[in-house]
């Protein structure tokens, strides 16, 4: 089975981020092959360049912060499906990314158009749509 | 595997009615698509949980229990507001995130309001 995920929401932003990758994890372990279309926001999820930061006003490093960034959420989710031998294809809005500059991806991660994400609708069994609120 | 029926519809509710005046509309679809005759079940996750709490007084949830709409709650989201089962609206079941990706990846329409 091929499931398609829309994702709207910037990466730090909202519990939404948080929910959708939980629903991708849990497709990865049901094995079904997952397609996700980030779009607006979201294409930052992928940045490359997120990076982890000390906490002075705690006098905290930033290896005792311990932050969790988005990449490396989905860099585990696509791990993840490697693991279990099953497709995780992560597509990048190109537009998105350009407005915003984050064309700098960890690897895995596809820039790609709308077109794209009605081809891979096409091609599954079910779409849900994730949008900001 | 597909559900044999094409009116099977999956709402995933992320917000309270405190939070979004628009939660009560979800509410009203969710039981305007039952009493079409169609199965609903509808997900609260995030703070969409606050509003299943018997405590807040409020007809939301169990109107929709009423109405024949499934209400599941996501437990994860229970725990991190610190939400026990036995604090539920009556006909409220607590379910995982993996409840609602096989409603999902059974073909249900589905919808994050």
């Amino acid at each position: 089975m091929t499931l398609t995920f829309v994702m709207m929401e910037a990466p730090f932003e909202n519990a939404r981020t948080v929910s959708v990758l939980r629903l991708i994890d849990a497709a990865i372990r049901r094995r079904h092959d997952v397609t996700v279309f980030a779009y607006e926001g979201a294409v930052a999820m992928t940045f490359a360049r997120q990076a982890p930061h000390a906490n002075a006003v705690h006098g905290r490093t930033a290896e005792e912060e311990d932050h969790p960034l988005p990449k490396d959420w989905v860099a585990g989710l696509m791990t993840a499906a490697q693991q279990r031998g099953v497709k995780l294809e992560w597509i990048n809005c190109g537009l998105c990314v350009d407005e915003r500059g984050v064309a700098e991806a960890i690897p895995g991660a596809k820039r790609g158009s709308p077109a794209d994400l009605w081809k891979a609708s096409e091609a599954s069994d079910n779409t849900l749509v994730i949008g900001t609120r | 595997m597909k559900e044999s029926s094409m009116e099977s519809y999956l709402l995933f509710e992320s917000q309270e009615p405190l939070e979004s005046a628009q939660v009560p509309g979800h509410y009203e679809l969710a039981a305007a698509l039952k009493a079409a005759g169609n199965r609903v079940t509808m997900f609260l996750v995030q703070n969409g949980v606050l509003a299943a709490r018997h405590a807040l007084r409020s007809e939301g949830v169990p109107r929709l229990v009423a109405a024949g709409v499934e209400v599941l709650a996501d437990d994860f989201s229970l725990r991190e507001r610190g939400i026990s089962a036995s604090r539920l609206s009556s006909g409220v079941r607590v379910a995982t995130i993996e409840d609602a990706l096989d409603q999902f990846a059974a073909g249900r329409k589905t919808l994050w309001l």
